[in-house]
């Protein structure tokens, strides 16, 4: 097994009363995709929060390739990026000018060359002159995983990826993580409700509910192990308790 | 070599912050014009009351100027502070924090980028409505020469203190203190002794308005109109007043970071 791209130990965020993540430890190896699958609360996307640095533990240790996010955060960000449809990007300004900001940001060279590869991948080339605000849900997603990809990152952090597209642009979209991971050897750790793509893109699941890891292993063994046909089945399974 | 890399990526990624704020000017000409538009009312206003005055009262006609200059001048404290304040908002309403802050820019590079996009905006502001004054009452503010350099040095950088102060308290409790960013600088506006001297003031708030840098520059200007005279004594106060105010805005700016990133606030800030 490759060493760990993301390692964590015994995460802990509370909110006053509330305990979002409760002693959470993990470690995803290099080159591998790894997903956090949970109900609405269960503390997913303050874990990947607190991975990239946004948030800062209670208590508990993370590393991102081999960089403590808590101490030393600026020298692991370069190598890694991140998508979510809870953050947003100008909305007067175009799609080119977003991703040209955000590859001024990163420090990319030949940043035309980069867009335009990733406008291609992303079928953003026909909006690049469009305002992002005027855009559907489903072209932002795109727009906001071209921006994820932008500095080519080592590590990738993905809430929800491919929330508002439709399954043909799903599709596409995974193909061409999955090509990229390949690829570049990234590490990719994702937040999703969508069991077929966790299914299709990711080695392993860690199972979150109320700030806890309750399971994990890979999607067949999951599957197995509840006695189930789907991961869908099991994720129903361990949100309403009727599992195991 | 590597310290030198640092500060060129370091700078690479504060004209980044710029040239998207540039990409927003293009893009929006009503935030165009409403740079230049309040300080041109501002001195267009001033410049009439002080006409009619100059034409009633036999004195107010030596003072020729000097209510635009004031005019002129407190633009520049009020643009500064907007500046920095503004630019900030539009990645709030635009929920962007998240992006940018999980992206190498640090905080004090954003902060930065604020203060450059704020004296950018402020010099174009002020430098429109003062050509304007020349064309409408033939004053030139300019006459005032090197001073001039001085006074609109200290008034931006009080500008970009409590600018930065504002930026730390709307990061600390959302948008619903956005209201202050336009009314806080009024509550220094009577205490600065824009268009009266420190001396009309009660005896118990002048200690308050001479802690306050711009009431040092407003006083340095009155003695350049009035006596052509540049009063070192209040430049210097105003500088040293301005360090420490600078300071205090940079070290509250930067803690509340902190603040935000233990509270999660820098993901759920939005319109």
């Amino acid at each position: 097994m490759n060493p760990p791209a993301i390692k964590v130990h015994q995460l802990c965020k509370r909110y006053k009363q509330v305990l979002a993540v409760d002693h959470i430890s993990f470690e995803v190896p290099t080159g591998e995709t790894y997903a956090l699958l949970g109900g609405n609360g269960a503390g997913k996307t303050t874990t990947l929060s607190m991975l990239l640095g946004l948030l800062l533990p209670t208590a508990g240790n993370i590393h991102v390739l081999g960089i403590d996010m808590v101490k030393d955060r600026f020298q692991a960000l370069p190598r890694m990026n991140f998508t979510s449809p809870y953050v947003d990007l100008p909305h007067r300004l175009t799609v080119r000018q977003n991703l040209d900001v955000y590859a001024r940001l990163y420090g990319i060279p030949r940043r035309n060359e980069r867009i335009e590869h990733l406008a291609e991948h992303f079928d953003l080339t026909s909006l690049l002159k469009r305002h992002y605000g005027t855009l559907s849900a489903g072209q932002r997603t795109r727009v906001s995983l071209a921006k994820s990809l932008l500095n080519e990152p080592e590590v990738l952090l993905m809430d929800e990826p491919t929330a508002s597209l439709d399954p043909s642009t799903a599709d596409q979209v995974r193909s061409y993580l999955k090509e990229y991971q390949q690829r570049t050897g990234a590490t990719v750790l994702l937040a999703s409700h969508n069991m077929q793509e966790v299914e299709r893109l990711c080695s392993e699941v860690l199972m979150m509910k109320q700030g806890k890891i309750v399971d994990r292993g890979s999607p067949d063994l999951l599957v197995k192990k509840y006695g189930r046909e789907t991961l869908e089945e099991v994720f129903i399974d361990i949100a309403r308790d009727t599992g195991l | 070599m590597r310290k030198g890399l640092h500060i060129a990526d370091s700078w690479n990624r504060v004209m980044a912050i710029l040239v998207r704020y540039f990409y927003l000017m293009m893009s929006s000409w009503p935030r165009f014009i409403e740079l230049a538009y309040w300080p041109t009312v501002q001195m267009v206003l001033w410049g009439l009351i002080n006409r009619y005055l100059s034409v009633q009262t036999n004195g107010m006609a030596q003072a020729m100027g000097l209510l635009i200059a004031a005019a002129l001048l407190w633009d520049v404290l009020f643009r500064a502070q907007l500046g920095v304040t503004l630019v900030f908002f539009e990645e709030m309403y635009s929920r962007n924090l998240g992006n940018l802050f999980v992206s190498p820019l640090r905080p004090y590079e954003y902060a930065l980028a604020l203060l450059t996009v704020s004296f950018l905006r402020t010099a174009f502001g002020v430098g429109v409505a003062s050509g304007l004054a020349i064309l409408f009452y033939q004053y030139s503010i300019f006459d005032m020469g090197l001073p001039l350099l001085a006074f609109f040095t200290n008034l931006l950088v009080m500008g970009w203190a409590i600018g930065l102060l504002v930026v730390a308290l709307v990061l600390r409790f959302g948008l619903g203190m956005e209201g202050l960013a336009w009314a806080i600088i009024f509550a220094f506006a009577p205490l600065s002794g824009i268009y009266y001297p420190v001396s009309v003031l009660p005896e118990w708030i002048r200690p308050i308005s001479l802690a306050l840098p711009s009431s040092h520059v407003f006083e340095g200007m009155r003695a350049i109109v009035n006596d052509h005279v540049f009063l070192t004594d209040h430049f210097f106060a105003a500088v040293w007043l301005n360090l420490a105010y600078l300071a205090i805005g940079l070290v509250v700016y930067l803690y509340t970071f902190k603040i935000a990133r233990k509270r999660g606030l820098l993901l759920q800030m939005g319109e």
